[in-house]
Order: structure tokens, then C-alpha cells, then sequence
């Protein structure tokens, strides 16, 4: 009877669980980051190069306020380099800091400046507030990514798939104007569709327009830069941004479980000792 | 503190101080002289790990609020704050957010536990409501850490909860107001959750110690639910207890450390890692997991004010409890009637919180439509929440009452040693 009665709430609690929304979105596709899994890290190369994805594309129209120049010289960070412990010192991440206009204020005469970025300066921002960001783009201001890949479902393989999985919306769907169709973006498209009802495509109208095209950027490691391989690399990043202290998390942890087994067998020794003698 | 106290002072100062403050042979009496039935399970371990979990929570908890801003347009910075630019900042605060809900994971099998081996009864009523208040004031603080990120689901759970205040005839809105010190969750509603945030875990440890000593008043059940009659039925605290209670926490550590380092936000919603915006209501807003069967009860009904009334009526058929079981048996070892009515006791939670995270009207089998009853189909989460509601107060309001006039519960053992000594009984 009990036997039964489990088996049929496991049964019930399994087709429970992937119920279906009344609109659909394409999953996310699979991609194996290096930095999966309880020994996975952060692969640096993959880390500059979708570093410099953000800065030459994305950067335009996405803020990034939780990140600053050094930053990408932390242990575990794009530029991170075991010469420079402290990253401000790091050359690499002076001459990237340098090579942008940090908004600021004279201390002389209170004016408002331009000077050449310092490593603790956080990125600059492409808007100078909300309502720019908005007017810039249609109405809807383009997020910060700094926490992007933790505060979506899917995390890094949804933003792979969301910047790389435009292509052309399907015949028979009205794209409104200033939109754009993504089979990723959760949405619901059915109001445009002419088509048949069962078959609605997947998925949603984004105002971001495609953002990425072949080569546009110039990887200096020479990797290919098709789109593929630019939005992985950038989702990479937008990981690590979101996530800087994974690498630390992960190897602290190997410790800390190591040392807990450990501990827990000698405890479980101790109590077989001390209750050897006690029936129970 | 129950019995004759057998601690002897040993160096000069210990005997001074026992003429002065006997606060030493307090401790010796409590942990290490302290009689314990010697059946005592596994179950009966997670007393000590909430302790653990309560010394964590404060521990952490302080920390972060030396670093933490509460204010509605700091908060958010100051937590990501935490998290990349202070020392160990990540480990405090992803220890502070698992450790929440392992501590509700402890909790539940500790009251499981008191419910399954009938704990709560005479004479140990008014330890089982300082456990339940204890509880209450828990659920009271989870709630409002939840809100001290301020993202999104800080800020629209905070709104859905306090919101359920407005269904009060009357002075509900006014309540509410009261409540959030507005006219909406806000700054001030930010600032005065801090600060009962803060307040809250040393009232719970103070509970805890009145907890602790009814316990010690009347002493521990065990799994028999059979009192000690002699002193071979009981063993000293330490180093008996002491030795399984610490190998138990280890062991619950593990678990908590594989959270901590391994999956830190899974329990998590990912909405809040975007900062609260009053603007844009998230398509779902959901509790987390452990409110979860609560906000079932709460939108099984079709009123808010009956719905609200639910939701507190749940958890005040845990407190009274002890007025409604009408068995002279206390361990469900010897009620095997009862056994399967708490079985379906645990389904019915576990299905609750299955439907909490779900939308109400979505279906539970896929693509099915069957017949609709009043407001939805049949085949839709709120229906489900319902049945399971119906079967949670069924258990409380009607098995417990009846059961223990009808059944026929198994003999019991004359003292705990002779169940154990002689032939083994499982569980
Ligand atoms: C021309 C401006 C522009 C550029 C360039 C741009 N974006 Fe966007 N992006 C937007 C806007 C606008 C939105 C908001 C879309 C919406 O919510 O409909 C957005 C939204 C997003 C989102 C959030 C989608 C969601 O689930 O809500 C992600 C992720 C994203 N962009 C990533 C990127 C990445 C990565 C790049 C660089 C490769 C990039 N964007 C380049 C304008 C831009
Ligand atoms: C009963 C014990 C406690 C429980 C159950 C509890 C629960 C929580 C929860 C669920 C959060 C939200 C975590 C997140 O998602 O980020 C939180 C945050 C917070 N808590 Fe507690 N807490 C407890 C004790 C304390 C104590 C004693 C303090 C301070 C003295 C404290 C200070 C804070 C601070 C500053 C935050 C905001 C930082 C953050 O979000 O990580 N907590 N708490």
C-alpha cells in the first residue's frame, strides 16, 4: 500500500515538474565552459577575448558599474599575472584603464573633466543616466551586465545562445517595429503570427538588435572570430564578471570537504569508541 | 537542573566561584552530567546542529553587517560589495544565504521528528511551544533578511507578504501602512527590516534557552517514547551525546559546505540578482523554498482574507498540537495507523511545496484537460494545492483527535532498556 502510494507521488511529482508555460522559448543550447563542474576554471585566454567582445561591442550600449579596471588583474581574471599580486601595478590593466575617459571633477576649479582612466576606476558607463540609455534605445535601457549571467535562467549558455540565435524571423511573424525576434528571449509572439496557432515559434521580441557579426572583432590570439566563437567567449566573461571569486570558491572548498571527511571519520571513530561498551 | 547535581568543584577558583555565580556546575549539569535516554537516534541530533546553525547565522551575520548598507539605494552595492572587494566577503554571505535555508532544513526534521515520536505530548507541552515560537520568529527573520539585497524578489516578496496584512477588515490598510512606514516598500521599510533583522536572532537564542531548559526539566524523549524509569535507561551527555552530536554536525556540515562552494545559488532566485526596481513586477514571484508550502495554502483559497487566515492557521495547528493528538501513545513505533496517515502527512507538505513554485493555474499533466470546478480545472496546480491543504488540516483538525480514540496501537515496552537490551526493534 505505502509502496504504491509513493510511486504514485514520485509519478505525480515528475510529470509536475517540467509543466509547460503557455508560451515557449527555446532552450538555451549546450555548451561545455571550462569553468563547469567542481574543478572547472575560468580558461584566461577565453576571458580576454570576450573581454574585449564587451569592450569594442557591447560597451556601447551596456553598462558594466560593478567592475573596475583592476579588476581584470584579480587572481582568477582575465589579466591576471602572478608578477603582479597587486593588480593596480599590473601594465596591462594601467594601459587598459589609460586608454579610456573617466568622467571627473577638477579639484582646482570644480569643473566637470575628462582624464585617462586609473586601474581602480570601475568601467566607464555608455549613458550618463537611465532616461540616455533609454531614448538610445527605443525605450527600453539595455541592463548593466555585471551580474547578467547569475540573474538569468540559463546563465552563460542562455547569453551565448540569446546574442548568437537572432537569424530571420520566421515567415508569417510581423516583427513591430524597432523589435527584434529571438527564439531565446522569453516572450510570447503570438499576437504577430499569422501562421497555424499550434505551431507559434518560440521564443520573443528583444529591442537589443543583433549585436554581433563575423570578424568584427580582432582576437589577438588569433582565434577565428566567427559569431559563435565571440559570443561564448563573451558569455565567459560575463561570467567571471558575475562571479569573480569562483575559482577561489571552488578550490577553498576542495579543502574544506577534504578536511570535513576527515574529520568526520574520526569523530565517527571516537563514537564507536565511546559507545563500545553501551548496548543501544 | 533535574535531579541532584554531582558537580565538584575542583581547583580553588572553581570553588569560589560556585559559592558566588555556580555557573560552571550550571554547564556541568547541562552537558555533561545530563542524563540521556540511551536509545536516542540519529533524529535526535539535529538539536545540536540547530544550535549550529543559530551560531553561524549570528557569526555571519554580524560580519556582513559591518560591511552591508541599508538603505534602499545602497543595499544592493553594498551586498555585491561583500561579495567582490571584502576579504572572505563571498564565503560570509553565501554561508550567511545557504545557511538560512539549512537551517529550515534542520528544523523540519527536528519538528518531524517531535511528531513522528510524539514529543510534543505531556509533559513536555510547553517545550514544544517554545520550539514553535522559536520557529515563528525564524520564519519572521528569513523573511526579512531575504528583503536586505533589495533586488527584485527582495522588494516584491517584501510587497506580496506585507500586502497579505491589507486583507484585515478595517485597520488591514492601515496596518500596512504601519508596517512599511509608507506608503509602499521603501527606504524606511528597508531600514526598520534591518533592524528587526538584526534583532530578531537573539530573541530566537533567548527562546532557545528557555527551550533548553524545559527540556532539561522534563527530560529528552526517545524514540520509544517511553520515560527513563532507572539510571541504566540513561547515559551522561558526554561523553555519549556529545561524541554522536558532533559526528552528526560534521556529517551535516559536508552538506552544507557542498552548498556553500559547489551550487551557492541554487537555491536562490536569479531575479535577485537584479537591483529592486518598484517599476517592473517580475512574470513570477515565488518565496523562498522553505515558505513554499505556506504560500500554497495561501493561494489554494480563492479569498485573501480566508487565504491569510489559512496560511496562520497552518502553522497554529502546529502549536495546539498538543490538545489535538488524543493518544496515550506517544511514539508512532507502537501506532502503525498512524504511521500512514503521517506518510501522507510528508506528501502532502512535499507536494505543497511543489505547488508554491508553480503558477496556480498551470497544469500538473501536461496538455490534459479534464473537468472544471468552480474557478479552474481540475488538472491545475491550485487544485492540487487544495487537496493537499484539505489533507493537512484533515491531519491536524481530524486524524489526530480521532485516531488515537480509535486505533488499536501495538504493546509497548515496560522501560526503554527492554526493547533495547532484548530484541531489536527497527527504525
Ligand atoms: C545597440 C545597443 C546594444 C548593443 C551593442 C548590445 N546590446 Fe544587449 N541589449 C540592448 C538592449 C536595448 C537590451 C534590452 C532588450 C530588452 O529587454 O528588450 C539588451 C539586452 C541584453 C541582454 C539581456 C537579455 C534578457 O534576458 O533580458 C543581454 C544578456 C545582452 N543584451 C547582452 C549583450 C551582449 C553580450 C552584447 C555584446 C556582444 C550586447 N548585449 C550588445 C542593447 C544592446
Ligand atoms: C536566525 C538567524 C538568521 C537567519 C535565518 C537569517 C537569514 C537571512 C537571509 C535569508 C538573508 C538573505 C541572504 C541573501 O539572499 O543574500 C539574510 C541577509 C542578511 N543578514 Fe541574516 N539571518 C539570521 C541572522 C542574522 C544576524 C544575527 C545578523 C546580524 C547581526 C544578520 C545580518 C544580515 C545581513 C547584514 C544581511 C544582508 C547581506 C546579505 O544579503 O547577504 N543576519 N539573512
Amino acid at each position: 500500500m505505502l509502496r504504491k502510494v509513493t510511486l504514485l507521488a514520485a509519478a505525480l511529482v515528475l510529470v509536475g515538474g517540467p509543466a509547460l508555460a503557455a508560451a515557449k522559448v527555446r532552450e538555451p543550447n549546450e555548451i561545455a565552459f571550462s569553468f563547469e563542474g567542481p574543478f572547472g576554471r575560468y580558461d584566461q585566454a577565453q576571458l580576454q577575448r570576450g573581454y574585449k567582445v564587451y569592450r569594442e561591442v557591447c560597451s556601447a550600449c551596456h553598462s558594466m558599474n560593478l567592475v573596475a579596471f583592476r579588476n581584470l588583474g584579480d587572481a582568477g581574471g582575465p589579466f591576471f599575472d602572478p608578477k603582479y599580486p597587486n593588480p593596480n601595478d599590473n601594465p596591462v590593466v594601467k594601459a587598459l584603464a589609460a586608454d579610456t575617459q573617466i568622467g571627473d571633477i577638477d579639484g582646482e576649479t570644480g569643473d566637470a573633466i575628462k582624464r585617462p582612466g586609473i586601474p581602480a576606476d570601475k568601467f566607464p558607463a555608455p549613458f550618463a543616466n537611465d532616461a540616455a540609455a533609454k531614448a538610445s534605445n527605443g525605450g527600453v535601457a539595455p541592463p548593466d551586465l555585471s551580474l547578467i549571467a547569475k540573474a538569468r535562467e540559463g546563465g552563460p549558455a542562455y547569453i551565448a545562445s540569446l546574442i548568437a540565435g537572432f537569424g530571420t524571423p520566421p515567415a508569417g511573424l510581423t516583427v513591430p517595429a524597432g523589435l527584434n525576434y529571438n527564439p531565446y528571449f522569453p516572450g510570447d509572439v503570438s499576437a504577430n503570427w499569422t501562421g497555424d496557432h499550434a505551431h507559434t515559434p518560440p521564443g520573443g521580441f528583444i529591442a537589443m538588435a543583433p549585436p554581433l557579426t563575423a570578424d568584427q572583432v580582432t582576437f589577438d590570439d588569433g582565434t577565428k572570430s566567427t559569431i559563435k566563437q565571440q559570443a561564448e567567449d563573451v558569455a565567459a566573461f560575463l561570467m567571471w564578471t558575475a562571479e569573480p571569486k569562483m575559482e577561489e570558491r571552488k578550490h577553498m572548498g576542495f579543502s574544506v570537504l577534504i578536511f570535513l571527511i576527515l574529520f568526520s571519520g574520526l569523530l565517527y571513530a571516537s563514537y564507536r569508541r565511546v559507545w563500545r561498551d553501551e548496548s543501544h | 537542573m533535574s535531579g541532584h547535581s554531582t558537580y565538584q568543584p575542583k581547583t580553588g577558583f572553581e570553588r569560589w566561584l560556585d559559592a558566588r555565580l555556580p555557573i560552571i556546575r550550571l554547564g556541568h549539569d547541562s552537558f555533561v552530567d545530563y542524563p540521556t535516554p540511551r536509545n536516542l537516534n540519529y533524529w535526535w541530533t539535529f538539536g545540536g546542529i540547530l544550535s549550529l546553525c543559530l551560531g553561524v547565522q549570528i557569526i555571519t551575520g554580524i560580519v556582513l553587517a559591518m560591511h552591508y548598507t541599508p538603505s534602499a539605494a545602497g543595499a544592493f552595492n553594498s551586498v555585491e560589495h561583500i561579495m567582490r572587494d571584502v576579504n572572505y566577503g563571498w564565503l560570509l554571505r553565501y554561508m550567511h544565504a545557504n545557511g538560512a535555508s539549512m537551517f529550515f532544513i534542520a528544523v523540519y526534521i527536528h519538528m518531524l521528528r517531535g511528531v513522528y515520536y510524539g514529543s510534543y505530548k505531556a509533559p513536555r507541552e510547553v517545550l514544544w511551544i517554545l520550539g514553535c515560537v522559536i520557529y515563528l520568529i525564524m520564519m519572521a527573520t528569513a523573511f526579512m533578511g531575504y528583503v536586505l539585497p533589495w533586488g527584485q524578489m527582495s522588494f516584491w516578496g517584501a510587497t506580496v507578504i506585507t500586502n497579505l496584512f491589507s486583507a484585515i477588515p478595517v485597520v488591514g490598510p492601515a496596518i500596512t501602512t504601519w508596517l512599511w512606514g509608507g506608503f509602499a516598500v521603501d527606504n524606511s521599510t528597508l531600514n526598520r527590516f534591518f533592524s528587526l533583522h538584526y534583532l530578531l536572532p537573539f530573541m530566537i537564542a533567548g527562546v532557545v534557552i528557555l527551550h533548553v531548559w524545559a527540556l532539561h526539566v522534563v527530560g529528552q524523549n526517545n524514540p520509544t517514547g517511553i520515560d527513563p524509569k532507572s539510571k541504566s535507561d540513561t547515559l551522561p551527555f558526554t561523553p555519549y551525546a556529545t561524541v554522536k552530536d558532533g559526528f552528526a554536525m560534521s556529517l551535516f556540515l559536508i552538506l552544507f559546505a557542498v552548498f556553500i562552494f559547489y551550487m551557492p545559488d541554487s537555491l536562490g532566485h536569479p531575479d535577485n540578482y537584479t537591483p529592486a526596481n518598484p517599476m517592473v513586477t517580475p512574470p513570477h514571484i515565488v518565496p523562498e523554498w522553505y515558505f513554499l508550502p505556506f504560500y500554497a495554502i495561501l493561494r489554494a483559497v480563492p479569498d485573501k482574507l480566508m487565504g491569510v487566515l489559512a496560511m496562520f492557521g497552518a502553522i497554529a495547528c502546529i502549536f495546539a498540537l498538543p490538545w489535538l493528538d488524543t493518544s496515550k501513545v506517544k511514539s508512532m513505533r507502537y501506532r502503525p495507523q498512524a504511521r500512514i496517515y503521517f506518510f501522507f502527512f510528508l506528501v502532502a507538505c512535499v507536494i505543497l511545496g511543489f505547488c508554491g513554485a508553480k503558477l496556480p493555474d498551470a497544469q500538473v499533466i501536461p496538455g490534459l484537460t479534464t473537468v472544471f470546478v468552480i474557478d479552474y480545472d481540475l488538472n491545475t496546480f491550485v487544485w492540487l494545492s487544495r487537496l493537499s491543504t484539505l489533507y493537512y488540516f484533515a491531519y491536524f483538525l481530524v486524524v489526530m483527535p480521532v485516531l488515537g480514540l480509535t486505533e488499536k496501537p501495538l504493546p509497548t515496552p515496560e522501560t526503554i532498556s527492554s526493547p533495547v537490551l532484548g530484541v531489536e526493534t527497527k527504525d
